[in-house]
């Protein structure tokens, strides 16, 4: 096998895992540079992939194939509602932020959990219908090598996710919005004394986490597992945090680091195809994203800055 | 009740009970929406924690791990750490005290003590990685805990499929040297799987209070918690206490997987996803206000709750997720203390 | 008699004190009017209150002679009133512009439009002669100029009302000149100007008039024209302040610390002690006169054990302590009270006696065998709470509740009680008021007259004169000179600060 070929195993794997992990890490980008640390990101994906099963179950006999878009789309609405609660508690009750965090990973999958129990009497879904489909890309999959490599047989939802990251960079660096969501993470009173509202940007930024990192569960249930059950989201809302991390809290770092992550993963799963990487134990290939994500902390990748103000409640009127 | 509510310290104990039990009445307003009767749902879970010697007895025997966990999550905390990685550590401890238990011959008197060792040293050293980290590259623990949570899960995986595979998803039992089952316990409580391990736990509980309160070691782990700048200007290695904390609430971790693995399981499964307790120990810390006495109440608490969640979904037909839902509703208003604060300044003015 | 700001009976409540009580603030247009008041005095409530961060319990505010309410401070910045912070409320990795426009964004498209942005920034420094770079990040440029970016702020908004808190705080003399200058030129340009302050010297020399607050309350409004240091003080103080310290001459022993060719680098490991040698004596109180950023923090920093020297030799008594720890430096015999007293001084959340040992809890009587005793702590703690006036419900009360003046005895206790041959002294008096500077500064004489060697740092010109028996001045890492306190004068010390050279002699 040349190395072309493993390449063009590789990259739609990558592109095809690393599609969840970026909107959700884009999520985190908006949260924490608006000073509100998530790690509520992997509750919120949780909340998300069961709001797109249920909701693609129960409209897909009306809508057809149309239906796992709709229930994307109600997954980003319904996690941006829930992380309502991370933003009153971190926000508003200047809750330990990390702990709201835990505590939304709780629920979400208690409470998604719940529902089904109650909906379907038993602990998981049942597959929905119509997934969203690997497609081969019009003209681009032609492109020699380059086609095969990038534009077959790769879920529409990837190439939305990487345009969605370079939408996010344009609002977080080139907007009015962008530059007094940063201001918020970095110095909330300046920006209060500059007349922003503090807390309305917060909230904004956690709901707008929210909003992503359903969309990014959404999009992994309705792509990859197919149906919701307790392990659907298992640790892919951490890798996800982690992809933030690993690219400094900026939307394209966040792109790169969460492609990465994304292959990361697939080698686990198609690593037996490719010479060399089958030689390896499985474990190792399953724990690679979490130790280079520890060694990526440890500075090996150069120094990641959080926003200064990140974590820490404001207090009107406290210097 | 005007001056109680003065009080800070009577004030830090309301806290945490109000938020259970406004845990537990929102618990009651979720089943109530959910088209179940919360009057019969908690009288099956009432039920499930009291009604028997036998499930008595299930409550201590899973109050053990939740116990030593919430010392892990509130030893860290109280050094100023956030020890999310207490669910890694039991892991790894857990396995390591399947391993010792199940791989050498000794008599009692050492091989049970070995076999806890074991697990603590292993919790120890999977704590021991993000303290070093943290202290010498400045890297948030928090995230490096939750990385290491997801390595201990595969590589215990497959560590016992590799080396301890008795078959059927499970390890090899371990040798009864090196039990902490106990048939007088399992007798007095109608055949549960209480163990010795509660005596462990409540030990761990001790010293942790001891060593924080009382040493000079504690003084200084708590200095560099509150704040590192003064503990270096007051001549005291902010690095070394980092590590140490962290080595310490490992061990701990480890000691609550000893406890499965040597106590209520005797094995390790291969498992696929967490145990949840070692995440169910920062609302244990939470609940308990990282003090070594309302942990273990507060355990007492998480316990019931969750060895009583199955009683409740076979007699009042609750879904067990209900208990999931209610402790992180719990850790939510513990969290939020503020609100509850608010509410108890209210009730302080309108008295007035 | 036209006012633009009229704050009339103000009246401002924080849970369990009274911040403000019945203050009024009568601001005349074109003038500058002073907001006198010693630290804690409410001065800041007040104009938190004025720029709408507060909102007070009782009162009315007119600006223009139009009753307002001004709910917070987007109101403020439409009424034309701006605020110089004391802290700088700028967002250190964002650029000048950025800062400036942050809040009300000219755009395009959607996006900013940073180009537009600058050049109306850079025209707006020209008019007001407020240099600045638009386009450099603020934690690149010099605090002098992060101060005008400041006042662009508000300028750029269209303020033609400006609240100056304690604005020299942070400057060098020579910034401070131009400060003034500043000053004068957004007079003539039409605006009013609130300056708050507790230095007198500058009321003297710019205000009109000057409205003055004590512990809260409202003492009146003076001409400054009719008016004299003296009756200012009194008014802020309430009583007859005398700012000299009493003291004999000192009696200089032997050499105590010798310090040579000490070099050390900073967090960003660029150098900022360069080859500094330095000597005091037992018996006398060496003063340390410098801009902030000199390398006064480092070269503490690296007596204390809290920072590795790059090289060079510190001696204390003759013994070798360059890059020992800390725990053995403290135990060598030099004591420290730190420049920020919330950061290194105290843990808030111990109590004061916890903290009382902080430096010797693992040793005896406090602890044995690595076990703590607590009775013997806080049978320390409440003799020295006695000895030192401090404070405080109890010894078992957290630092945190203790006011800022009662937290610095409590530190002087614990470093002075153990001591030290050597003491630092950083900044000892900053933001306390006028009793508890009396109290430290009367204590470090004594210290000075048992015969211990005592380094004052300070960067209060005032207070390194009037205590010193010696002025070592530092300039960029080295000391530049040293000068006799009775001969030497603020004009002199502020050029060598600058860098500066004396035309006479050097004294050493």
């Amino acid at each position: 096998m040349d190395f072309l070929a493993i390449l063009s195993i590789i990259i739609p794997a990558a592109l095809y895992t690393g599609a969840p992990l970026i909107l959700t890490a884009l999520g985190g980008v908006f949260s924490e540079r608006s000073g509100v640390v998530n790690i509520g990101l992997e509750g919120l994906m949780v909340f998300g992939a069961f709001s797109s099963i249920l909701t693609t179950l129960y409209i897909q006999d009306m809508v057809g194939p149309a239906s796992p878009w709709i229930g994307i789309l109600i997954a980003g609405i319904a996690s941006g509602i829930f992380s309502l609660l991370h933003a009153v508690a971190s926000v508003t009750l200047r809750a330990d932020q990390t702990v709201s965090g835990v505590a939304i990973n709780f629920l979400a999958l208690g409470l998604a959990i719940f529902l089904i129990k109650k909906i379907f009497n038993k602990g998981q879904t049942d597959f929905i219908d119509y997934r969203i489909n690997k497609i081969n890309i019009p003209i681009l999959s032609d492109i020699p090598i380059i086609g095969k490599m990038f534009f077959s047989m790769v879920p529409v939802t990837s190439f939305l996710a990487i345009i969605v990251a370079f939408i996010v960079w344009y609002i977080i660096y080139k907007t009015p919005f962008g530059l007094r969501l940063r201001s918020v993470g970095e110095h909330p009173m300046a920006a209060d004394t500059m007349g922003i509202n503090v807390a309305r940007m917060r909230y904004t930024g956690v709901i707008i986490s929210g909003v992503f990192a359903g969309l990014g569960g959404g999009v992994f249930a309705t792509s990859i597992s197919g149906n919701f059950s307790a392990g659907t989201i298992s640790g892919q809302g951490f890798l996800a945090l982690a992809a933030m991390i690993f690219g400094k809290w900026h939307p394209l770092g966040a792109l790169g680091a969460a492609l990465f992550f994304g292959l990361a993963q697939s080698l686990s799963v198609i690593g037996g195809q490719i010479p060399f990487i089958q030689d390896f134990p499985n474990v190792i290939l399953t724990i690679i994203p979490y130790v280079l994500t520890i060694l990526a902390l440890a500075g090996f990748v150069g120094r990641a800055e959080a926003p200064k103000a990140n974590g820490v409640p404001y207090i009107k009127g406290k210097r | 009740m005007q001056r109680l509510l003065q009080n800070e310290k009577i004030v830090n104990i309301l806290i945490p009970v109000m938020a259970a039990v406004l845990g537990m009445v929102a618990g009651a307003i979720i089943m109530f929406l959910g088209g179940y009767d919360p009057v019969k749902g908690y009288t099956a879970l009432w039920n499930g924690i009291f009604g028997s010697p036998r499930s008595i007895g299930e409550t201590i025997r899973a109050m053990s791990p939740l116990i030593l966990a919430g010392l892990a999550v509130g030893f860290a905390f109280k050094t100023g750490l956030f020890n999310i990685g207490v669910e890694g550590q039991l892991l790894v401890g857990w396995l390591a005290s399947v391993w010792i238990g199940y791989a050498l011959n000794l008599p009692g008197i050492i091989h049970l003590p070995l076999a806890i060792i074991a697990a603590a040293a292993a919790g120890a050293l999977w704590g021991l990685v993000p303290g070093l980290l943290k202290a010498y590259f400045k890297v948030h623990e928090v995230i490096v805990t939750i990385m290491m949570n997801y390595i201990a899960l595969y590589v215990t995986a497959d560590l016992i499929k590799r080396f301890l595979y008795a078959g059927n998803e499970k390890s090899y039992k371990v040798k009864e040297s090196a039990s902490l089952a106990s048939s007088f316990l399992a007798t007095i409580t109608d055949n549960s799987r209480l163990h010795y391990g509660i005596v462990v736990a409540i030990l761990a509980a001790i010293i942790m209070w001891y060593l924080l309160e009382k040493t000079t070691k504690g003084f200084e782990l708590r200095a560099v918690g509150f704040n590192q700048h003064a503990s270096s200007y007051a001549g005291m290695s902010v690095k070394k206490n980092i590590i140490l904390s962290m080595v310490i609430s490992g061990a701990f971790g480890g000691m609550a997987g000893a406890m499965e693995g040597l106590g209520t399981f005797q094995n390790m499964t291969v498992l696929s996803a967490f145990t949840g307790t070692g995440f169910n120990g920062i609302a244990v810390a939470l609940l308990g206000a990282n003090h070594a006495f309302g942990i273990i109440l507060a355990a007492a608490l998480f316990g019931g709750l969750r060895t009583a969640a199955p009683q409740m979904s076979f007699n009042a037909n609750v879904p067990s997720e209900l208990i999931d839902i209610v402790i992180a509703l719990i850790i939510f208003f513990v969290a939020s203390s503020y609100l509850i604060r608010l509410l108890l300044t209210r009730l302080r003015k309108e008295g007035k | 008699m036209e006012f633009v700001i009229e704050m009339n009976n103000i009246r401002k409540e924080f849970p369990g004190i009274v911040a403000n009580n019945n203050i009024t603030l009568q601001v005349k247009k074109g003038e500058i009017h002073a907001l006198l008041g010693e630290n804690g005095a409410g001065k800041s409530t007040l104009m938190n209150v004025l720029f709408g961060l507060y909102q007070p319990e009782k009162g009315e505010i007119k600006v223009k002679g139009k009753t307002v309410k001004i709910t917070d401070p987007n109101v403020a910045n439409e009424l034309g009133i701006g605020m110089v912070h004391q802290h700088f409320m700028l967002v250190q990795n964002f650029s000048v512009t950025e800062n400036i426009i942050l809040g009300s964004e000219p755009t395009k498209n959607g996006s900013i439009n940073i180009k537009l942005a600058a050049n109306e920034i850079a025209e707006l420094s020209k008019k007001y002669g407020l240099a600045v770079d638009p386009y450099a990040k603020i934690e690149d440029i010099s605090v002098g100029m992060q101060q005008r970016v400041e006042i662009l702020k508000t300028l750029y908004r269209g303020a033609d009302i400006l609240i100056f808190d304690e604005p020299t705080a942070a400057l060098t003399p020579q910034e401070i000149k131009e400060l003034i200058q500043i000053l004068k030129r957004l007079i003539n340009e039409g605006k009013s100007i609130i300056l708050i302050t507790h230095k007198l010297k500058e009321i003297m020399e710019v205000c009109d008039r000057c409205t003055v607050i004590r512990k809260g309350e409202g003492i009146g409004t003076v001409n400054v024209a009719d008016t004299n240091e003296e009756q200012l003080a009194a008014l802020m103080v309430g009583r007859e302040v005398n700012f000299s310290v009493d003291k004999v001459d000192a009696t200089p022993g032997k050499d105590v610390l010798v310090i040579n060719n000490l070099t050390v680098h900073d967090a960003r490991n660029i150098p900022s002690v360069v080859g500094l040698d330095l000597t005091v004596k037992a018996g006398e109180i060496l003063g340390i006169a410098g801009v902030d950023g000199n390398g006064q923090t480092e070269l503490i920093e690296a007596i204390t054990g809290l920072r590795k020297a790059k090289s060079g030799s510190i001696k204390l008594n003759g013994k070798e302590l360059i890059n020992h720890s800390a725990r053995k430096i403290t135990e060598a015999g030099i004591g420290h009270i730190p420049q920020d007293r919330h950061k290194h001084g105290l843990v808030l959340d111990f109590s004061v006696g916890e903290n009382i040992v902080l430096q010797s809890y693992y040793k005896q009587p406090f602890s044995k065998f690595g076990i703590l005793n607590f009775n013997k702590i806080f049978e320390q703690a409440k003799k020295l709470i006695k000895e030192y006036d401090v404070r405080t419900p109890s010894e078992y009360t957290p630092a945190r509740a203790l006011s800022g003046g009662n937290q610095q005895k409590a530190i002087i206790a614990r470093e002075v009680d153990r001591s030290p041959d050597f003491l630092i002294a950083a900044q000892p008096t900053r933001g306390l008021d006028v009793g508890a500077i009396e109290f430290i500064h009367s204590k470090l004489v004594e210290e000075r007259d048992k015969g211990r060697a005592v380094l004052l740092v300070s960067f209060e010109l005032d207070e390194v004169m009037n205590l010193s028996d010696r002025i070592a001045v530092i300039y960029e890492g080295k000391i530049v000179d040293i000068v006799d306190p009775k001969t030497t004068n603020e004009q002199e010390l502020g050029l060598l600060m600058a860098g500066g050279k004396r035309e006479r002699e050097g004294v050493s």
